[in-house]
């Protein structure tokens, strides 16, 4: 007997939040119904294979305007992975300034993903003037 | 030492809205513009909002707050538009001018030939929610923790409870959960949450952050430190209900229950206050009932996209440069807009025929199923699939067909009515 299944997720690709029934057929997509757009369907494929976010959060900047500076994953990184970053990118400190773009973090905890800031950051002088 | 300064146009606020003005202005032709800005930093509260979800209309990408910031502020640098940081703006005068201050400079009396208000909201504190208990160390609003964790590097708590979904708040739990803390629950007194769908997926479901509807703190613990609090479930009246209480423990309460828009400079300049949206009463073109004041962004309404502050803060600033050039076309009829009955709040509240207009509004309370959203005489309708009170919808009206309405008609009524 073939196994079915029906999975839903909320697809977060957009600020619509399309409700999606994923139907399933011996682990694989049959149908995706719910979904706006063509975003929602690879939505779903994500969400059934490998669950992927973008992570953001701040490091430390040392000399800088302001103690931290805004970091974010250039592209989504594997769900089950977030706290783990998490944790790595609370150990990096960066020196003011810092130009947005720069990576802080090469390949943060082997998902080959780079971390990144996410804004330009003055190192403390400019403040005052 | 007091100075005067004359400017083509003046915009008070550097967030989205204001920076976006800065360029519609330089962009229709104004010389001089100005944008003032109390902060050292540019960008308005999209600083403090590092998480991704900005922009996707705008740039076709999700973006961080600062990073959708940072674009913009080049291309406001690139349109020849003048920015005054640590320039406080506290005082406006019946005609349109302005008092700043400023560390350097002192104190500046603005005359600018047309104003742009982009002064954005400020979050509700928990004195206009009523909750009773002493008031201990540890209850912030969500958008203060925002602050103090993503531009000072300090985490306000350790075990979380939040009141209201607003997405700040939701936002903020998962923020909370990523840098070490426990997230205990979010209580929200309404039926529906107050905030997008997405961010109760991915900010609570991913992350198993219990969510109670129909619930609200009735009561907060503790002498110097909050220690915890008394939820309970309310019923239909929103009252608490007997018997449903129950303590959480906690060290932090962070309050997501809605944002007003800030406008006390509004006030000053005898700019008519909208009772509902809390915002200057405007036409399409951004115009307030002071003919040379403008307003945009969260100062008007309270916006759930970014990228539609940025358009409509390009439209005001457009608008601004256009009157102070006397090339803004004068009204030939007017028509005020009524929202219906499922329609809770809107924005603009009139329209001129000179312009095409774009109505925001929002609904009273969710309607799960195909609905119409209409504006009468026949001016617009579209099918949805679902309206809720936490997304806008919009409603789009061109120049020509207010026009062509019969002379007779004054008033436009725009709704969203079920299938
Ligand atoms: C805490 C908080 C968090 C938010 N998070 C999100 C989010 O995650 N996603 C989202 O889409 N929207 C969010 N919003 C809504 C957000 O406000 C809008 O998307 C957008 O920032 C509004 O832009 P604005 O330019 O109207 O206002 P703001 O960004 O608030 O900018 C107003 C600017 O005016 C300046 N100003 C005010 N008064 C004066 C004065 N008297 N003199 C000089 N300058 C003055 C302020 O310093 C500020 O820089 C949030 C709002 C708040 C309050
Ligand atoms: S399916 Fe498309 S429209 Fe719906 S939430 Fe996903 S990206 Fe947005």
């Amino acid at each position: 007997m073939t196994e079915r299944e029906t999975r839903k997720f909320i697809c977060v690709s957009c600020p619509v939040g399309c409700m999606l029934t994923v139907h399933m057929e011996e682990g694989r997509i049959v149908k995706v119904e719910g979904n706006a757009c063509m975003r929602g369907e690879a939505y779903a494929e994500a969400e059934v294979r490998n669950p992927t976010r973008v992570f953001a959060s701040t490091v430390k900047v040392s000399g800088g305007l302001l103690p931290v500076v805004p970091v974010r994953s250039r592209s989504a990184v594997p769900k089950e992975k977030l706290f783990d970053i998490a944790r790595e990118v609370a150990r990096v400190v960066v020196e003011a300034p810092v130009k947005i773009g720069q990576v802080v973090l090469v390949d943060v905890c082997g998902t080959g993903v780079d971390i990144v800031a996410s804004r330009s950051l003055e190192a403390e002088e400019k403040r005052a003037g | 030492m007091m100075t005067d300064i004359r400017i083509d146009v003046a915009v008070i606020g550097a967030g989205p809205a204001g920076v976006a003005a800065g360029i519609g202005a330089r962009e229709a032709g104004a010389e001089h513009v100005v944008v003032f800005e109390r902060d050292w930093d540019l960008g308005g509260i999209l600083q403090q909002c590092i998480h991704p979800g900005f922009g996707l209309h705008t740039f076709k990408e999700e973006l961080t707050g600062p990073e959708y910031m940072h674009r913009w502020i080049e291309r406001a640098h690139g349109a020849g538009v003048t920015f005054r940081t640590n320039t406080m703006v506290f005082r406006m005068e019946e005609d349109g001018s302005f008092w700043t201050m400023n560390p350097d400079e002192g104190i500046q009396h603005v005359h600018a030939g047309a104003v742009v208000l982009g002064m954005g909201c400020r979050e509700r504190p928990l004195g206009a929610i009523r909750v009773p208990g002493s008031r201990p160390a540890g209850i912030y609003t969500a958008g203060t923790a925002q602050r103090f964790v993503n531009m000072e590097g300090y985490m306000p708590g350790n075990r979380v409870v939040v009141l209201g979904s607003g997405d700040i708040g939701l936002i903020m739990a998962r923020r909370m959960m990523w840098e070490g803390a426990s997230v205990e629950g979010v209580f929200e007194i309404m039926s529906w949450p107050g905030g997008l769908r997405r961010n109760i997926a991915q900010c609570l479901d991913d992350y198993d952050i219990p969510f109670h509807l129909d619930h609200t703190v009735t009561q907060v613990h503790g002498k110097d430190r909050l220690e915890g609090v008394t939820v309970a479930k309310v019923d239909a009246n929103k009252k608490p209900i007997l018997g449903t209480e129950r303590f959480v423990a906690c060290d932090t309460l962070l309050l997501a229950v809605g944002l007003i828009p800030e406008n006390e400079l509004s006030r000053m300049a005898g700019v008519q206050i909208h009772p509902v949206t809390g915002g200057p009463v405007v036409n399409q073109c951004l115009q307030t009932t002071r003919e040379n004041v403008f307003a945009a962004g969260n100062v008007v309404i309270v916006y759930d996209l970014v990228d539609w502050v940025s358009a409509e803060g390009y439209k005001a600033g457009k608008n601004a440069a256009l009157f102070a050039l006397d090339g803004l076309p004068k009204a030939t009829r007017r028509f005020d807009v009524r929202g219906g009955e499922n329609v809770r709040l809107f924005s603009p509240q009139w329209l001129s025929d000179q312009e095409d207009a774009t109505i925001f509004l929002r609904v009273t309370k969710p309607i799960e199923q195909r609905c119409r959203v209409t504006a009468d005489h026949g001016l617009f309708s579209k099918t949805l699939r679902y309206a809720r009170p936490g997304e806008m919808n919009e409603v789009h009206i061109k120049a020509e067909q207010l026009r062509m309405l019969p002379p007779d008609v004054r008033e436009i009524i725009v709704d969203v009515e079920e299938e």
